[in-house]
């Protein structure tokens, strides 16, 4: 595949940072737009550029301010020089065929007393929790990105039938804890308050600071749920 | 060569300017509430400016040397004594074997800086020193210091002659870190939302002041404020955020992050504080007064570089100062 395929718009992110914006939208093909932006500007970095932070349909570029303006004599902002880079580098035509990682299976006990909002979203829905758990793990999904916490999951799209909005007033949320958010589910690697309903929990450790590559999942993977019991997920 | 923690503080940790290149695997920045002090600290001890130093929260630990060192203070006035006698920031200490410094009262500011000639002896994570206390990871131990911990020193000079059988000595030089302008206003770049406000909530926003609450951490601030209202509710795709970001809540409160901010977030972003005023920002507590102004892109690039030029003159002329006194007692 040949990028850019989609048009862009670059805004600052305060003073040393801006984000090169596809669209507010979760989409395959615009996340993947964001993800060979991503590859492109990473080969080409420059010194100065401090780091690239992929989301659903955006690309924020971090950079040093100082680096810049040391090398800059021409009246421009430190913001205006790196967007031309930017757009220099998005302007070539760019290929991008990374190899995505391996599909990953994850068990995930949806009990009761692991999934305090299972009972309350099927109600919603006006489905039994047993056709939640079969709706959940009936099909696979993309990881679009990482985020919010260290090795936290967006994934997508849940089946229209269990999605469902946020909760109004965040909860504390136990680590593994499976979730949905609109169309999206995700697994909370850290307790944190949140506002996602909790439907099960995973007994996988999704992040880990003794290893090389912390985070169990990568942006491109895909995922596929499988329910098991509690006594399973006691003995996992 | 360590000090130890004699008795624990409320929150204080090691920290520097933070850990970067991880954002993209949700692993925030963390580091140094107000690096300008921070590396302020550094400067006076000869270190690094990326060294790891102690930040410290009111109420604030006591800490006991084992061995004569070189140490500095900044930020926060925490009103600290060595063995009851008082000393001011900004200073070289040479503290004795037994010496005991400890923090009366918070003067002013929120966050002090401890710093050690030579820096701590500690294990990086992801290249930093900087303590993650949600992920228990870097720092010492992944966690703030508790009683009986003790700090070693990578440096192992013997300052005994520095101190010629006094308890103490401040060194005769002062890191000069005022600034001409010194007005209290937190500049602000307009966010990519920030359209989205009315225009009497646009008109709010720059000219009344908000108040810092009791919610607010090294994650963020949450402001008390009238609420500001919105022109648009559309949702936002999650997508990066950084330090100094300000948020609108759903409710039209606002919060602004700070050091452990998430990597990633969905509400709309009104402003950014300009990174030159982030030390200000860290400088607050519960119950100050915040006074946003809007400025450009231009304006606040140049108040940056000023910072980082005053921040290298001082590094300079401190460790011109301190090379030469030591030289001259004979190191």
């Amino acid at each position: 595949m040949k990028y850019p395929i989609i048009p862009y718009r670059i805004f600052p992110l305060g003073d040393s940072a801006l984000t090169i914006d596809f669209g507010n939208v979760i989409d395959e093909d615009v996340n993947n737009c964001v993800f060979a932006s991503f590859h492109q500007l990473k080969q080409h970095s420059l010194p100065g550029i401090i780091e690239l932070i992929p989301a659903y349909s955006s690309l924020t570029v971090c950079y040093d301010v100082t680096a810049f303006k040391k090398k800059a004599h021409n009246g421009k902002t430190v913001f205006e020089s790196v967007k031309e880079w930017v757009e220099e580098k998005l302007h070539e035509q760019f290929s991008f065929n990374e190899k995505t990682p391996a599909e990953i299976k994850i068990p995930v006990c949806y009990a009761a007393e692991f999934a305090p909002d299972i009972e309350q979203l099927a109600r919603t829905k006006g489905l039994s929790t047993e056709e939640v758990i079969e709706i959940h793990t009936s099909k696979s999904y993309k990881v679009y990105m990482l985020g919010f916490l260290p090795g936290f999951a967006y994934m997508g799209e849940v089946d229209e039938r269990i999605a469902m909005p946020r909760k109004q007033q965040p909860q504390n949320i136990l680590p593994g804890s499976v979730g949905i958010a609109g169309k999206q589910t995700g697994i909370y690697p850290f307790a944190s308050p949140g506002g996602w309903q909790i439907i099960g929990r995973t007994p996988l450790k999704m992040f880990d600071i003794e290893n090389e590559n912390p985070t169990l999942l990568q942006a491109g993977q895909t995922v596929q749920f499988y329910s098991i019991s509690k006594n399973e997920f006691e003995n996992y | 060569m360590s000090l130890k923690i004699i008795k624990a503080g409320v929150l204080d940790t090691i920290q520097d300017l933070g850990r970067y290149g991880n954002q993209r695997l949700g692993i925030n920045p963390g580091g140094a509430m107000d690096k300008f002090a921070m590396q302020t600290a550094n400067t006076l001890v000869g270190n690094n400016l990326s060294e790891a130093v102690i930040e410290l929260h009111f109420p604030a630990s006591v800490f006991l040397f084992s061995q004569p060192a070189l140490i500095a203070l900044s930020g926060a006035d925490f009103s600290a004594s060595i063995n009851g006698e008082p000393v001011a920031n900004l200073h070289v200490i040479a503290v004795n074997k037994n010496d005991a410094l400890q923090f009366h009262r918070p003067v002013n500011g929120a966050r002090a800086y401890l710093a050690v000639y030579g820096g701590f002896e500690i294990e990086k994570w992801l290249g930093s020193g900087s303590t993650n206390l949600k992920i228990k990871a870097g720092g010492f131990h992944g966690r703030r210091l508790n009683k009986s911990d003790e700090l070693p020193f990578k440096c192992r000079n013997d300052f005994s002659a520095l101190l010629n059988k006094k308890e103490f000595r401040v060194l005769p030089w002062l890191a000069d870190t005022s600034f001409p302008d010194d007005s209290k206003e937190i500049l602000v770049l307009p966010g990519n939302e920030w359209d989205r406000l009315t225009v009497t909530s646009k008109e709010m926003f720059a000219s009344t002041p908000f108040v810092v609450t009791k919610q607010s951490d090294r994650m963020g601030y949450r402001l008390g404020n009238n609420p500001l209202s919105t022109v648009s509710t559309e949702e936002l795709v999650s997508s990066a955020v950084g330090f100094g970001t300000i948020q609108l809540l759903p409710d039209g409160k606002l919060i602004v992050l700070m050091a452990d901010h998430q990597t990633t977030g969905g509400y709309p972003r009104i402003g950014h504080v300009i990174t030159a005023h982030h030390s200000r920002l860290a400088q607050l507590k519960t119950g100050d007064g915040i006074w946003f102004r809007l400025t450009d892109q231009q304006t606040a690039e140049e108040l940056l570089l000023k910072q980082n030029q005053h921040l290298l003159q001082l590094q300079n002329a401190c460790t011109f100062r301190l090379q030469q006194y030591l030289q001259k007692h004979g190191y």
